[in-house]
């Protein structure tokens, strides 16, 4: 060795592995305009689609005239129902074990619904024709309450299977039930609830929102008569499943089918299911045999495709008089809408709303779901957050601040007092989890000191005097929230979608002189895959980040996978990537030890080579092995460097986080400011720091939005609300309160790399911090719970029911 | 196939001429993605509110879905493509949206970066208020806009000659 040669350290940093802030290699194109988005595609002789939708929420439909649309110069065709049931498509099966109905099929369940879909040359005239449709519609009573769904007299929304008693998840106790989903010891339950020595009991709403990425749906089909070939563009989240939901519905083969899904400008959900402009795109490329585009605009975006939340859920917590919680029940009424299209796992029609004994040794519980259909958009997606796990971690946040009220003890107290130990790890939780591994005391801990929870608690009793004194009218609110996150789906024992097990893939190909092309199953909506997968993969097998490739999103090159969504990429995609790595740093270490003629077991891995112990400056890195691989492999070893993995896991992953909010609340104009907001957590592994803070605070501000306004609203006659950006709240840089962020690092012990995903917890862990804040402010007062969203007009009204304004 | 009688519009994009017969109400946005191909700037809504859409025209920032092609006649418009330098050097801004991981899914960003372009006109050293509230019409779905702050910051010290600071948190 000479004094050019690099240190260990030196070559390490060369790899730009995991652990550092690797900037992102997709930020060259995305800073100069070079991104490739759905709608930045175009074919020689490109139709537009547009949809003609509802004015109504619920109405028989009597005529569809589309002669004078068809008169107009450069439309192709309108498509009906009546032109998709000879190809029967009419209806399409939903991720939820529901069918769904792609264009109207005799009536409308909800305002917005897909009724004709027009094609023309281009999209200015096909918005002209679609006004030239003309629709004539039988209205129909309306059903918006989910509370009413289930009346006797309540109006028939599903006339298909209105006689059905038997749905995809049991049997349905009326024609508005969807399904009953139980969970738990209920006997167990109730007797502990008999028992209790203090109980709380509240229906904490979780209203209906929208995921809303910047980018909106569209999907561009190109169908090619000669060969009988599809090639759909798409925002797809999930483009494996899209290309064999595709195959299922037109019959063709999956083999000819090419699920392409670009560049997506932020998905947080939207972008899993299957949508009717999807079908429509295919369906009119069949027919008129030219590529079809279809993009959605905001208004269609925010009212027909994807909705999140609208969970009821009736929360009790039993204790005993020094605050231990003896017992949880929670009845969810769940609004799914005119369709029940969950984009869960298949045997989850709740997703994982059974996570929602938190992060507490809760020794029994039990929780039913009750899903309804009523006169809204169907959807019912995981909005940032695995599936329905926001909701469940809502549920048990409130109910631990409302226990703590009711106890007078800090709520801080309260969960360390119940956290699950570090000990109890890997812990069974009463509703039928194993968490993986966690330290919820020293990361609760870490925050109160982080942010002086003392102090502020001394600062807000001043102030509460104060304003008890009439010196001041603001509130001062001390937000806390602890989660668990469940992510990872899943284990194909107990997770798939359509019957396809949830396992990840990753396909890795060395090339003879030292790059390497990795191909995943999963797609990047902009958490920066092509960057974080780079790095495990430069630890795993010593090849520098920057000659290694990612590429997602082609079904055609990429191993078959379940796509992105829930967190599942980093516990399950990063897994599979650390495997197929491992196959090659098995084939290399044979190489290696031919190479310098000792026994594979004198060798050792070091940051970029294998040397002979004890003797370093014998050694072969990653590079020269891969050339042998190809040129000279050893005798009878197959030539190549490449290898893939299909990755089931064992369990989830259970990323955890501690938050904090400090907010001031002018009671007079309701108006709230968030001081200070500290963000602390443990998603195991971390692979880039950077990304992993910006994650954190991607997820910070929807959480934000979602808590202090976000919503999709309906009338009494089922009109959709504000689903617009005039009405929908997207906090600015202006709102945007500044985020401080923090970690600890509890691996996860089942995962190849300890990582467990990161996305979503944020947002988790968000939404009850931020309620929490504004309810106590308010909770001196007497008041106990307050509904989101938090916006001004509504912390007004609370303000205004304590008599604060008198 | 429209039966608008289409009119001539010459404007001056990233310092090149362009004449084109367009239907009057053709959008800005619509134009310059779809006749001279330059992608980058986005539609993210129908109101105005977004700014993915955002190009430099006449030395103001726009939001080019909302005006026609044809209100753009003889103006000079500077799109996400035309910030590089020529011989591929990024600009300020582009290194600094890279650096301080401003950016995420990408699709707000040559708006942001083209509003910030001109914030940086109007106020060559902003505070982080000043550029929040400078923003303000740029709405992002993934970076809760600390780093793009951040990302503007490391622009204007760079265009002031001044060290930039290394790396993001």
């Amino acid at each position: 060795m000479n004094d050019m040669t690099p240190t260990r350290e030196q070559r390490e940093a060369q790899l730009q592995g995991m652990g550092c802030k690797r900037k992102r290699v997709e930020d060259i194109r995305f800073t100069q305009g070079k991104g490739n988005y759905v709608d930045d595609i175009k074919l020689p002789g490109m139709l537009y689609g547009d949809f003609v939708r509802s004015s109504h929420a619920h109405a028989r439909i009597k005529r569809i005239d589309a002669s004078k649309a068809l008169a107009l110069p450069g439309v192709i065709a309108v498509l009906t129902a009546e032109e998709l049931k000879g190809l029967n498509l009419v209806w399409m099966p939903t991720l939820a074990g529901d069918m769904q109905m792609v264009l109207a099929d005799g009536k409308v369940l909800f305002q917005n619904q897909e009724v004709a879909f027009v094609v023309a040359e281009d999209r200015y005239t096909a918005a002209d024709a679609i006004e030239l449709v003309e629709v004539e519609y039988e209205e129909l009573p309306v059903l918006v309450d989910p509370w009413k769904a289930m009346a006797p007299d309540a109006p028939v929304l599903r006339e298909d299977i209105k006689d059905k008693t038997e749905g995809a998840h049991g049997r349905r106790e009326h024609y508005n039930h969807i399904f009953k989903w139980q969970v738990g010891d209920r006997p167990g339950t109730d007797e502990a609830f008999a028992r209790a020595e203090v109980t709380i009991k509240e229906t904490f709403y979780y209203h209906r929102t929208h995921p809303c990425p910047l980018e909106t749906c569209a999907a561009l089909a190109s169908f090619d008569k000669v060969k009988g070939e599809l090639t759909l563009w798409g925002t797809f989240q999930a483009p494996h499943v899209v290309r064999t939901v595709a195959s299922l519905l037109s019959k063709i083969p999956e083999s000819k089918i090419h699920v392409i899904a670009p560049d997506i400008g932020g998905g947080f959900g939207n972008k899993v299911g299957v949508y009717p402009g999807y079908v429509c795109a295919i369906v009119a490329s069949i027919v008129t045999g030219r590529p079809v585009k279809w993009v959605e605009d905001r208004m269609e975006n925010l009212s027909t495709t994807s909705f999140a939340r609208d969970y009821h859920m009736t929360t009790e917590l039993a204790a005993t008089k020094d605050g231990r919680i003896t017992a949880m029940r929670v009845h969810v009424l769940a609004d799914h809408g005119a369709f029940d299209a969950c984009a869960d796992p298949s045997k989850w029609p709740a997703g994982f709303m059974n996570i929602c004994t938190g992060s507490y040794d809760i020794p029994v519980a039990h929780l039913t779901v009750d899903g309804v259909y009523t006169n809204k958009a169907p959807g019912g997606v995981a909005y940032r957050c695995s599936f329905r796990v926001t909701e469940a971690v809502y549920a048990i946040e409130r109910a631990i601040e409302m226990l703590a009220q009711k106890l007078g003890v800090d709520s801080v107290d309260l969960r360390m007092k119940n956290f699950i130990r570090r000990e109890q790890f890997p812990y069974q939780s009463a509703l039928g989890w194993e968490y993986d591994s966690g330290d919820y005391h020293m990361a609760m801990q870490k925050t109160l000191d982080a942010v002086g929870y003392k102090e502020l608690r001394a600062e807000q009793a001043r102030k509460r005097e104060a304003f008890k004194r009439g010196e001041t009218r603001e509130l001062m609110g001390i937000g806390v929230s602890f989660f668990t996150e469940i992510v990872g789906a899943g284990p194909s024992k107990n997770c798939d979608i359509l019957g396809v097990a949830m396992f990840d893939s990753c396909e890795i190909r060395v090339h003879p002189t030292g790059s390497a092309i990795a191909r995943m199953g999963t797609k990047t909506q902009g958490q920066g895959h092509e960057t974080t997968y780079a790095q495990i993969i430069a630890t795993e097998i010593g090849i520098p980040a920057d000659d290694i490739m990612v590429e997602e999103g082609n079904t055609d090159t990429a191993p078959y996978g379940l796509g992105t969504y829930g967190s599942r990429s980093t516990p399950v995609a990063g897994a599979a990537i650390a495997m197929a790595a491992r196959k090659i740093k098995a084939k290399a270490q044979m190489i290696a030890a031919y190479l310098l003629e000792v026994h594979e077991d004198d060798l050792e891995w070091d940051v970029d080579r294998f040397q002979v112990k004890g003797l370093p400056e014998k050694f072969k890195t990653m590079k020269d092995i891969a050339w042998v691989a190809y040129n000279a492999p050893p005798p009878g070893m197959e030539p190549g460097l490449e290898a893939v993995s299909y990755y089931d896991p064992p369990n989830m992953t259970y990323p955890f986080g501690a938050y904090i909010c400090v907010m001031d609340i002018d009671v007079d104009t309701g108006v709230a400011k968030t001081r200070r907001f500290y963000a602390l957590d443990d998603c195991g592994t971390r692979i880039n720091p950077m990304i992993i803070e910006g994650q954190v605070h991607g997820g910070l501000t929807e959480a934000f939005a979602v808590a202090m306004g976000q919503e999709i609203d309906y009338d009494e006659a089922g009109n959709v609300k504000g689903a617009s950006f005039m009405d929908f709240f997207l906090p600015t840089a202006v709102e945007t309160p500044y985020w401080e962020t923090d970690y600890t690092v509890t691996p996860s012990p089942h995962h190849p790399i300890g990582a467990k995903g990161v996305g979503e917890s944020p947002h988790v862990g968000g939404v009850p911090c931020f309620s929490n804040a504004v309810n106590d402010a308010f909770a001196f007062l007497g008041s106990t719970h307050i509904q989101m969203p938090h916006d001004p007009w509504r912390i007004w009204k609370a303000a205004e029911r304590l008599g604060l304004h008198q | 196939m429209s039966t608008i009688e289409q009119v001539p519009v010459t404007v001056t994009v990233n310092g090149k001429k362009y004449q084109r017969f367009v239907d009057p109400r053709m959008l800005l946005i619509h134009f310059t993605r779809e006749e001279l191909n330059l992608t980058g700037a986005h539609i993210g809504c129908d109101t105005s509110h977004c700014g993915a859409c955002t190009v430099e025209m006449n030395g103001m920032a726009v939001k080019s879905c909302t005006m026609f092609a044809v209100q753009a006649d003889g103006a000079s418009i500077t799109t996400i493509e035309g910030m590089a330098a020529p011989d591929g050097t990024l600009h300020a801004l582009q290194e600094g949206f890279r650096m301080m991981h401003g950016l995420q899914c990408g699709y707000c960003t040559p708006g942001m970066i083209m509003r910030a372009h001109v914030l940086l006109k109007e106020n060559p050293d902003p505070t982080a208020d000043e550029i929040r509230f400078g923003i303000a019409g740029n709405l992002c779905r993934c970076t809760g806009y600390q780093n793009i702050v951040k990302a503007i910051q490391y622009a204007a010290a760079k265009l002031n000659g001044r060290t930039v600071q290394e790396a993001a948190e």
